[in-house]
Order: C-alpha cells, then structure tokens, then sequence
C-alpha cells in the first residue's frame, strides 16, 4: 500500500493512520466498489429513516401496538445481535482460561466482532425505546432491581466494557503506546473472567425476561428451562459466529497476513466445528427436557409444533450431525455451511421466541408484523457495524501480530 | 506462581464486590417481591350481571383522567356502534365496556367494564428496571412516568393486557393505565370517578377483603344466579378488581388460564442465581487456569529432566 506514494513525501499521521497511507484523493478512488454502492443505496435510504423515527416517533414507522409492544427491533437486533455476538466470550474463555493457543489468534476478531455486536445491538434498542435519551436511567437515576431487565441493562453495559478492555490493546498498538498497551494486557484475564460470570448471567437474562410472560408465550418454547436455553445457544452462537467470522475476514484481509496459513484455519475450523457439534447435541437434550419437563407432547401434532419441529430438528440436530459427518471427513467446506445453518437457526429461535410464538393467544388480525422501516433500520444499523468492523480491520492488528510487539501473554 | 496467586486474590475480591454490587443489592431493596400483603387495601367489586353498558364510566374516567375527549356524556350512552368489536385500553382510553353475548337469555347481553387489575403482586412492577411502578398501601398499582425510559417491558409482562403506550409521541412517550383514582381513594371517603358515576350500582368500591367476603355472600344468597366463581380473588396471586359473572368467565372476555402464582414469582428462582454466579464462576475459573499453569509448569520441569538426564549421560 504504501508503494502508492511517492519516494520523496513520507505520509502525514492522517494519512497513515486514517487514509492507509494514501493521500485524500486516493483513498476516496479507492472507494469506489461495488460493495461500497451497495452499502451507498442502503445509507441513503436507512439514514432518513432513523431520522424519521427519531423526529416522528414509534407510532409511524413501526408497527408496535398495544397489544404487541415489541417487534424485530428488540427480537432481532437485541436478541439476535446479543447471542451471535458471545465469540468473544467463547473464544476468550478458550484461550485465556483453558489456554488453548491454537486458537489465539482467533481471540481478537472474536473479541471485535463481539464487542461490535453489543455496540450496535444497544445502538439498535436505543431506536426502541420510547425515550432514548433515557438509557443511562436504570444505571444512575433509578434502580429497579427486581427486573431480570434491570440485569441485563447492567450486565451488557459492564460486558462491553470488558470487551473493550480485551481488545483495545489493538488500538494502543495502532497508535502506538507501549505502556498503555501494557496495563489493559495485564488485565485481560480478570476481564476475561468477569466477562464469562457477565455472560453467563445476560445471555441467559434475555431468555428469562420472557420467565414472566407464561401467558403469553407459547408452551413449547415457554419453559423453566429458558434461561439456560438462552445461555446453550450463545455458547453455540459465539462458536459458529467465530467459524463464519475467521472464513469471510480470512479471505477478505488476507493479504494482512504474513505468514497467511489457509490450512491452520482449517484446523482451527474444524475443532470450532467439534465444539460446535457437542454443544448443539447439548443443547437438543435440554429441548428434549424440556419437553418433557413441561408435558408438552401434545403441542407437536399442532401448527406450532411444526414450527418447533423445524427449529429443533432443522436447525439444531440435523446440523449437529452434519458437523460430526464433517468434522470426521475433514470437510471444512460443510463447517462452515453449517456454521451458517446454526446461525440462522438460532436467530430463527430468537424470532419464535420474541415474535413468532408470542401473543400466540391472540387472533391473526392482532398479531405484529414489521413495518417496512423497521426493517429498514435494522439492516442499516447491521450495515454500519459491519462498516466500523471493515474500517478497524484495516487499520488496526486484528489480524495479524503487530511486528513492533511482543505477543500477549498473562 | 506468586504473581498467579496474587492477581486470584484480587480478582477474587474484585468478582465478591462485584457480584455484591450486582446480586446482593437485591436484599437491600428487595421489596417489591416480597410485597407487604397491604390488609386494608381497598377494592372494587364488579357485578357484571347488573351493569347496563351505558359507557359512562368510561367517560368519567377520560374527564377525570383529563384525557383527550371529545364527547358528551349523552353521546356515550346513545353509541352502540363501539360494542361491535372488543375493544381493549389504550393510551387516551383507561377503561372499555365490552358487551357479550348472554347464553342464558339473549335478549340481555352482558356487559363487561375492562380495566387495570392491581394486582396484588405486579407483573409490570417487577419487570420495571427503574422501578416506575409501584403498588400503593390504598392498592392502587401507580405509574411514574418521570423515570420511564420507555421500554415496554411492562407491556409485555402483564397479564391482563392492560398498559398501552403513547406511540404517536416522538418525545415524551408514557405508559399509561388506569391510576385507580389514586388521589381521590388516598383521601377520606374518596371514590373513584368511574364507581361514582356509575347510575346501576355495579361497582362496589370497599375495602378487599369486605369485598370479598360481599361477593361470596351475594354468590350463596342469589342461587343461580352466579357462576361460583370471583374473578381477582386468586388470579395471579389476587387483584384489587374483583368480578362477579352470571357465565363462566373465559365467556366474557377473561382469560381464565392465568393460574394463581403472581407473575413476578417466576422471576424469582433466576435473579437468585445473580450472587452465586459472581462468587462461584471467578473461583472455578482461577482454580481452572492455576491448575493449568501448574500443569504446564510441570511438563516443561520434566522435559527439562529429560534433556538433561539425556546431556548427562
């Protein structure tokens, strides 16, 4: 990259840092891709909508009703962006505490992606939430602490700290400062385990804020059990997420790497499919016993209990047998497809749990369905943390081992 | 290995303030699930078997509430319109009349006064995370829309599908309900607007638990004229709103498989989990990586041996 300059100009800091060595113009031609036009037509129309949303309020651009006071913004972006964003803590407490070197080089995407994904889903609820410019509430003004909310509100608030602290060591070395860099080493192992009690209890909150709404949640997916539910398919989702993660941002920052080892990954790939295989098998036990534990056969012969069907076997078994098929025939290929299979499944999973068996109870004409700007803000909130990521991805050791450093050790 | 032991202590110690500050706070202000049974607390008995479906409690309840209102009180009781659908609360609406069909004589539909239930134990009180709700001594369950940030949660969390929310407000949204006339019953002799206007004498405002012992008195004096059955009295734990039905209730509106734990309950056996994953986690973790370390140390001592044993010979 930096053969783009000139032999007598060295490069501004701006430009170093900021323009990856280019000058201003140059960096703005080298912009001009496909991926960037797309992304370009999505902010276009994204951005007036969050506007809209924030000038005109929720009655307008959503669907929410009285009856239905949460959709997708809370079903997908929360939910959804919360599970698929435990990589972190998998990959974490994999490296740090189990100390499993061979997966240490996952630790900082993993730790990116995952400190991202809370960002943006908190950025996302901000959007939900009648009054936004409230969300430091629960932590200053005033403490409901019987709320399994009040938990998560607290926990996800601590836990993107401590992923900010695990992986910000990346920005000190960007920027260049040895000694500061040194301090938040220190403390990756303590915010390594904070971080693992912090998930533990989020992940499974999110589920049990539906603890108290037996009523309204259909019996297969309504159980005692949810909490550790929530917390099973985290784990699963922050393994896949690591698997899906390291294929795209392997392919995509490849030439970062030095000493790019494609067969490493592949490794790596397939233990992550191992992992992934046992705690899907896990996890198709605890549905099992929940089934039973709530006596809820008779649901399965019903419509919803197609729809379970096709969650539990479709997107829970089938995979984690595929992922035991594939990891025997070394098929890296299959684990990665089914890493994407899991992943749809459980935010399938999220969706029947927030929205699709939700106020199950109540006639179609009653039910939610998101509005189209809805959608709309959430594919533009996802596509700006994907740009952030890009953008940290280029510029900052994430990758590859910072050649001015010692590698991290505790 | 010192250096292990010392950074254990102090993250130990750290994940015990911690899971202080995060868990145990719960026994300081845990007091909203352990809600004082509040015996004098008042009541309102609704005998659906006399009400008209005149509709002017409801437009009592917008004048009291100074909701927005744009109709007289003849007009709400000539407009039958409203009783084709069932009808539920909604921001600008607290309470709804909904009219049934009578199994028993057709001629005389039944009519149904919808409205907050104050539940003994709140399901909206317990899903608060800033504690906007609160259940009054008088029974009353109150909102504080001065610490809502607007979640929904409460929404959500109930039971009776009762909170509606101000959507159309881009700035100052509020969860609104009815309030129970809480100023009017916390003074002597106060009664809430809706059982004052009420011309056919359905709502009985009183005590509960005179209430309650009214309302199975009139159930065993009145033969047949009653389902043996007072809606509110064990319904998610019992509600300051009870109701008399002459059809099983599931007919006219009311859900009768809500059981009778009151909802936070089922909250209850997760958030006391929060104390012990904070103690136990940080202590199984650093036992796991000091086990680990020392594992490592081992081997490589052995290799070592090995080598040297080997340049020995």
């Amino acid at each position: 990259m930096s053969s783009s300059i000139s032999a007598a100009e060295t490069p501004t800091w701006i430009q170093e840092k900021l323009f990856l060595g280019m000058t201003w113009r140059e960096y703005l031609r080298s912009n001009y891709t496909p991926f960037n036009a797309v992304v370009a037509v999505i902010l276009i129309v994204g951005i007036p909508v969050i506007i809209y949303r924030l000038v005109y309020g929720l009655g307008p651009s959503t669907n929410l009703s009285d009856n239905n006071p949460w959709g997708i913004w809370i079903g997908f972006d929360m939910l959804c962006g919360v599970a698929l964003a435990a990589g972190g803590f998998v990959i974490g407490t994999a490296v740090h505490l189990m100390g499993m070197k061979d997966y240490a080089f996952l630790f900082r995407p993993a730790v990116l992606t995952g400190f991202l994904g809370y960002l943006f889903a908190i950025i996302a609820l901000t959007f939900d939430l009648g009054r936004y410019y409230r969300i430091p509430y629960p932590m200053v003004v005033s403490w409901g602490v019987n709320s399994v909310l009040f938990l998560v509100a607290w926990h996800v608030a601590l836990y993107l700290s401590c992923q900010f602290v695990e992986w910000c060591p990346a920005i000190w070395e960007w920027l260049n400062l040895k000694r500061t860099r040194k301090i938040f080493i220190k403390a990756t192992l303590g915010a390594t385990i904070f971080g693992v009690c912090l998930s533990m209890l989020h992940q499974s909150a999110l589920g049990s804020i539906f603890l108290l709404m037996p009523e309204k949640l259909h019996p297969l997916w309504y159980s005692d059990y949810i909490p550790l539910w929530f917390f099973m398919t985290a784990v699963t989702g922050g393994l896949v997420m690591t698997i899906i993660e390291s294929a795209a941002s392997h392919r995509i920052f490849s030439h970062q790497i030095k000493h790019h080892d494609p067969e490493h990954l592949d490794r790596v790939t397939l233990g992550l499919g191992k992992a992934a295989a046992v705690s899907l098998f896990a996890y198709f036990f605890m549905k099992v016993v929940g089934l039973a534990h709530g006596n809820n056969w008779g649901y399965l012969t019903t419509g919803y209990g197609y729809l379970y069907l096709v969650e539990v076997l479709g997107f829970v078994l089938l995979p984690a047998f595929l992922f035991v098929y594939a990891v025997q025939n070394r098929l890296v290929g299959l684990v990665r497809a089914m890493a994407i299979v899991t992943a749809l499944g459980i935010i399938f999973n999220r969706l029947n749990h927030s929205i699709i068996a939700f106020n199950w109870h109540l006639a179609w004409a009653d039910r939610y369905v998101p509005h189209w700007m809805e959608v709309v803000l959430t594919v533009t909130v996802v596509t700006i943390g994907i740009l952030t990521f890009r953008w940290i991805m280029n510029r900052m050791p994430i990758l590859y081992e910072h050649p001015d450093f010692e590698p991290e050790e505790h | 290995m010192d250096g292990t032991r010392r950074d254990f202590l102090k993250i130990l110690t750290a994940a015990g303030i911690g899971g202080l500050a995060l868990g145990g706070s719960r026994d300081a202000f845990g007091d909203a699930l352990n809600l004082p049974g509040y015996p004098n607390q008042f009541g309102v008995l609704v005998d659906t078997t006399v009400c008209i479906g005149c509709r002017r409690c409801e437009w009592a309840c917008k004048e009291a509430n100074k909701l927005p209102n744009e109709r007289s009180l003849r007009e709400y009781e000539k407009d039958q319109t409203v009783f084709q659908k069932i009808r539920r609360t909604h921001a600008d609406t607290f309470t709804v009349v909904n009219r049934f069909n009578n199994p028993r004589d057709a001629s005389r539909p039944i009519y149904v006064k919808k409205q907050c239930m104050h539940c003994y134990e709140p399901g909206c009180a317990s899903s608060c995370f800033v504690k906007a709700f609160t259940k009054t001594p008088v029974g009353a369950v109150t909102y504080d829309a001065s610490l809502c940030v607007g979640c929904r949660y409460c929404m959500a969390a109930c039971p009776f599908d009762i909170p509606a929310y101000q959507y159309n407000d881009p700035w100052t949204p509020e969860v609104t309900k009815c309030t129970f006339c809480f100023d009017k019953i916390s003074k002597q002799g106060g009664v809430p607007a809706c059982v004052a206007i009420c011309p056919a004498e359905t709502m009985t405002f009183g005590k509960r638990s005179d209430l309650i012992d009214l309302a199975h008195k009139r159930i065993q004096d009145n033969p047949g004229r009653y389902v043996n059955h007072v809606y509110g009295e064990n319904e998610v734990g019992g509600t300051s709103w009870l109701y008399l039905s002459a059809v099983p209730f599931n007919m006219i509106g009311f859900r009768t498989d809500l059981g009778t734990v009151p909802i936070p309950t089922f909250g209850k056996p997760f958030l006391s989990l929060v104390a012990p994953v904070f103690v136990a986690i940080p202590a199984l973790c650093m036992g796991f990586y000091s086990f680990k370390k020392y594992r490592d140390k081992m081997t490589q001592d052995e290799i070592r041996r090995a080598l040297e044993q080997k340049e020995g010979k």
